[in-house]
C-alpha cells in the first residue's frame, strides 16, 4: 500500500488521519515511515531539537569546572558526565532526522538564535557546589520530564530517551553525592551548596515550563501522545521528590510558602517568576548571548576540519570508484 | 531501578557505577590490589617514575578537557573526551602507586594538587599549548605512539602493579592513536588549507619530540631492573609509525627526531605549565580544608 497512491485519491486524507488516530489512541508507537499530520511532525522536529539543544549548551555551564575540578574523582566524574551530554545530544539529532530535517541544518537554527533550548542553561554556574547542584535539582527536573516521555509516541524519540535516562540517572546521583560529601565539609562548603541551591532553585521549577493555563500546546501534545503529563503535574512531582532530598542533605529550599498539605497530599508550593521566565526563554538571560556564542565560535572555527573530512571522503569514493 | 523510580531511589544504596565510566565509582583506585614492591626495585625511584608516567597523562588529558564544547563536531567532543578520561584514569593509578612506592601513602589528589608546577615530572610536549584542531591531532599522534609503545613494553614489568596499569592502558592508547591517525589522514589530505595547516602543526610539535627519548637516571635504572621502559628504546618504531602515517597523510617526514634532554622529567618546564597546574589546582587550593 503506498502512500503516494493513498494521497491520489480522494479521501486519502481522512484515512490516513483515522489510521494514525487509531494507533495514537492504541498507545502504539509512530514510526518514521508511518504517515503523520504535518502538524505531529512539526511539533516533534521543534520538541527533539529544542532538547538536543539543550544537551548541548547544557554542556557549557559545567564543562566550565571539569579543567578545575577539586579532586581527580570529580574531574573524572565531570568529564564523563559532559561526554553523555554532547552524546545525548548526538542521540537526539539522530531521532530528529528521521523526521527529515538535518543536523547540520538544526545546528545553523542554534547558533543563529533560530531555535530555543532550555532556559535553564542561561543562568551562570558560579562554583564548584553549582556542579552537585545541577546534577540534583537540573538533572532531577530533567528526569522528571524525561522518564515520561520514555513512553511517548514517536518511536525513535522514545528510545533515544530510554538511553538518556539510564544516563541521567548517574548524573543526578553524582551531584547529590558530591552535595552530600560537601555538607558533612566545612562551614564554607556548607555555605556555598546552601548559595547554589537558593540560586537554582526556582529556575529548576521554570524548567517544566509556564502554568498549564497559559501552555496552550499542552493539550494536542497530549492528545498526540507527544507529552504525557502537563507542566503543572510534573512540577509537583519534582517538588514532593525533592524536599524530603533537601531535608536529607539539610538544606533550605527557598520558599517561605513551602509546606506540606495534608489534604492534597502534596506539597504547596510558591509561584515562580513568570515574567523571569519569559525573559530568559526570549533570551534575556544572564548568559544566552553567551552560550550561543560560544557554540558559534567552535562551530565557525571548526568550518575548516569539516571540509577537510569532507574533501577526503570524496576523495577515498572517487579513488574507490578508480579501482573497483 | 525502574523508570520511575530512578529519581526516588536517589538516597537509598546503589552498586552500579561500573556501569558509568571507570573511575567515577566510589572505591578507591587501587582498592584490594596486592601492592608490594617487587625485590630489587627502590621504592623511591618507582614513585618517581610513577610520576613521570601519570603526570604525561594527567597534563594532556588537562590540555584535551578544553577541547570539550569547542570542537569542530559534537563527535570529536566525545571522542577526546574519552581519550581525556582515559588518561585521567591511567594518571589516577600511577600517581596511586607512587604514592605507595614512595612510603608516603599519599593518596592521587596528594600529588595533583599539593605539588608545585616545577615538581611535576611530565615531558614538555604533553604541557604545550592546545593549538588548533590540527596541533591537537598531532600531538595526540605523537603521544599516544609513544606511550603505546612505551605501554606495550611496561606490561611485562616486574612491578605487577605497574604491568597491570600498563596492560589496561595499551587498549586504550591503541584506540586513541587510531583516532589520531583517522584525523591526521583526512586533514593531511582533506583540502589544501588542511594540509597547510597539518604541515604547520607538525612543524611546530617536531622540535618536542627529541625530549620524549631521552632517558631519566631513574627510567635507565628501573628499565634495567625490569620494573620500567628505556625511552630511548622506542625511538625506532615510534618513528616508523609516525613516518608511516604521515606519509599516507601526503605530509612531509620531518625525518630523525631531533637530539633531545631530559628536561620535564626534572623538572625543568616551559611557561606553559605553571598557569595549566594553577588553573588544575585553582578550586582545591581555594578551600584546602575541603572534602570532595
Amino acid at each position: 500500500m503506498s502512500t503516494t497512491a493513498q494521497e491520489a485519491s480522494p479521501g486519502a486524507d481522512e484515512a490516513l488521519q483515522a489510521h494514525f488516530d487509531a494507533r495514537i489512541a492504541a498507545n502504539r508507537r509512530i514510526e518514521p515511515r508511518d504517515w503523520m499530520p504535518e502538524a505531529y511532525r512539526r511539533t516533534l522536529v521543534r520538541q527533539v531539537s529544542q532538547h538536543a539543544h539543550s544537551e548541548i549548551i547544557g554542556m557549557q555551564p559545567e564543562g566550565d569546572w571539569i579543567a578545575s575540578a577539586p579532586s581527580l574523582r570529580r574531574k573524572a566524574i565531570l568529564l564523563a558526565k559532559v561526554q553523555d551530554e554532547a552524546g545525548h545530544g548526538l542521540y537526539l539529532y539522530a531521532a530528529a532526522e528521521t523526521l527529515g530535517v538535518d543536523r547540520a541544518d538544526l545546528t545553523e537554527r542554534l547558533i543563529e538564535g533560530r531555535q530555543k533550548y532550555s532556559s535553564i542553561f542561561n543562568y551562570p554556574s558560579l562554583g564548584y557546589a553549582d556542579v552537585g547542584v545541577i546534577g540534583w535539582l537540573v538533572d532531577g527536573a530533567a528526569i522528571c520530564n524525561q522518564v515520561p516521555l520514555c513512553r511517548t509516541s514517536y518511536g525513535p524519540y522514545a528510545r533515544a530517551m530510554v538511553r538518556i535516562c539510564k544516563e541521567e540517572s548517574f548524573h543526578q546521583r553524582q551531584g547529590y553525592e558530591l552535595l552530600m560529601r560537601m555538607m558533612e565539609g566545612t562551614e564554607g562548603q556548607r555555605a556555598m551548596v546552601q548559595d547554589a541551591v537558593d540560586r537554582w532553585w526556582w529556575p529548576s521549577l521554570m524548567m517544566f515550563g509556564p502554568p498549564d493555563a497559559d501552555s496552550p500546546n499542552t493539550r494536542r501534545s497530549m492528545d498526540w501522545g507527544i507529552k504525557i503529563d502537563t507542566n503543572d503535574e510534573l512540577r509537583q512531582k519534582f517538588v514532593d521528590m525533592t524536599v524530603p532530598q533537601a531535608e536529607k542533605l539539610g538544606v533550605t529550599l527557598p520558599d517561605p510558602e513551602l509546606s506540606w498539605n495534608d489534604e492534597r497530599g502534596h506539597y504547596d508550593f510558591g509561584t515562580p517568576d513568570w515574567d523571569e521566565l519569559k525573559r530568559v526563554i526570549s533570551g534575556d538571560g544572564p548568559k544566552n548571548a553567551e552560550r550561543v556564542a560560544r557554540r558559534r565560535a567552535a562551530h565557525e572555527k571548526g568550518a575548516w576540519v569539516r571540509e577537510a573530512a569532507t574533501a577526503y571522503a570524496a576523495k577515498r569514493r572517487n579513488t574507490e570508484e578508480v579501482t573497483v | 531501578m525502574s523508570g520511575d523510580n530512578i529519581f526516588t531511589g536517589l538516597v537509598e544504596e546503589h552498586d552500579g557505577d561500573a556501569r558509568w565510566a571507570f573511575g567515577t565509582g566510589f572505591t578507591e583506585a587501587l582498592a584490594g590490589v596486592d601492592t608490594t614492591l617487587p625485590e630489587g626495585v627502590d621504592g623511591p625511584a618507582l614513585a618517581e617514575y610513577c610520576q613521570m608516567l601519570g603526570d604525561d597523562a594527567l597534563v594532556q588529558a588537562q590540555r584535551l578537557v578544553h577541547w570539550v564544547t569547542d570542537a569542530p563536531e559534537l563527535e570529536e567532543e566525545v571522542a577526546l573526551a574519552n581519550i581525556a578520561l582515559d588518561l585521567l584514569g591511567q594518571a589516577r593509578l600511577l600517581l596511586a602507586r607512587a604514592g605507595q612506592a614512595d612510603g608516603t601513602g599519599r593518596d592521587e589528589d596528594a600529588f595533583a594538587y599539593r605539588r608545585d608546577a616545577s615538581e611535576f615530572r611530565n615531558v614538555r610536549l604533553t604541557e604545550a599549548p592546545r593549538g588548533d584542531f590540527a596541533r591537537c591531532i598531532v600531538t595526540l599522534l605523537v603521544l599516544s605512539s609513544w606511550r603505546l609503545a612505551l605501554f606495550t613494553r611496561l606490561a611485562h614489568s616486574v612491578d605487577p602493579v605497574l604491568a597491570a596499569i600498563a596492560a589496561k592502558g595499551v587498549n586504550e592508547l591503541a584506540y586513541h592513536r587510531e583516532y589520531a591517525v583517522s584525523w591526521a589522514l583526512r586533514l593531511g589530505d582533506g583540502t589544501p588549507y588542511s594540509h597547510e595547516r597539518m604541515s604547520a602543526a607538525v612543524a611546530d610539535v617536531w622540535p618536542l619530540t627529541g625530549e620524549l627519548f631521552a632517558a631519566h637516571p631513574v627510567e635507565t635504572s628501573l628499565a634495567g631492573l625490569g620494573a620500567g621502559v628505556d625511552p630511548a628504546s622506542v625511538r625506532e618504531e615510534v618513528r616508523e609509525v609516525l613516518d608511516q602515517v604521515l606519509t599516507a597523510a601526503t605530509l612531509d617526514t620531518p625525518g630523525a627526531f631531533p637530539d633531545g634532554e631530559v628536561s620535564g622529567r626534572e623538572g625543568r618546564h616551559t611557561d606553559e605549565l605553571a598557569p595549566l597546574v594553577e588553573e588544575l589546582q585553582r578550586v582545591a587550593r581555594e578551600h584546602p580544608e575541603a572534602t570532595w
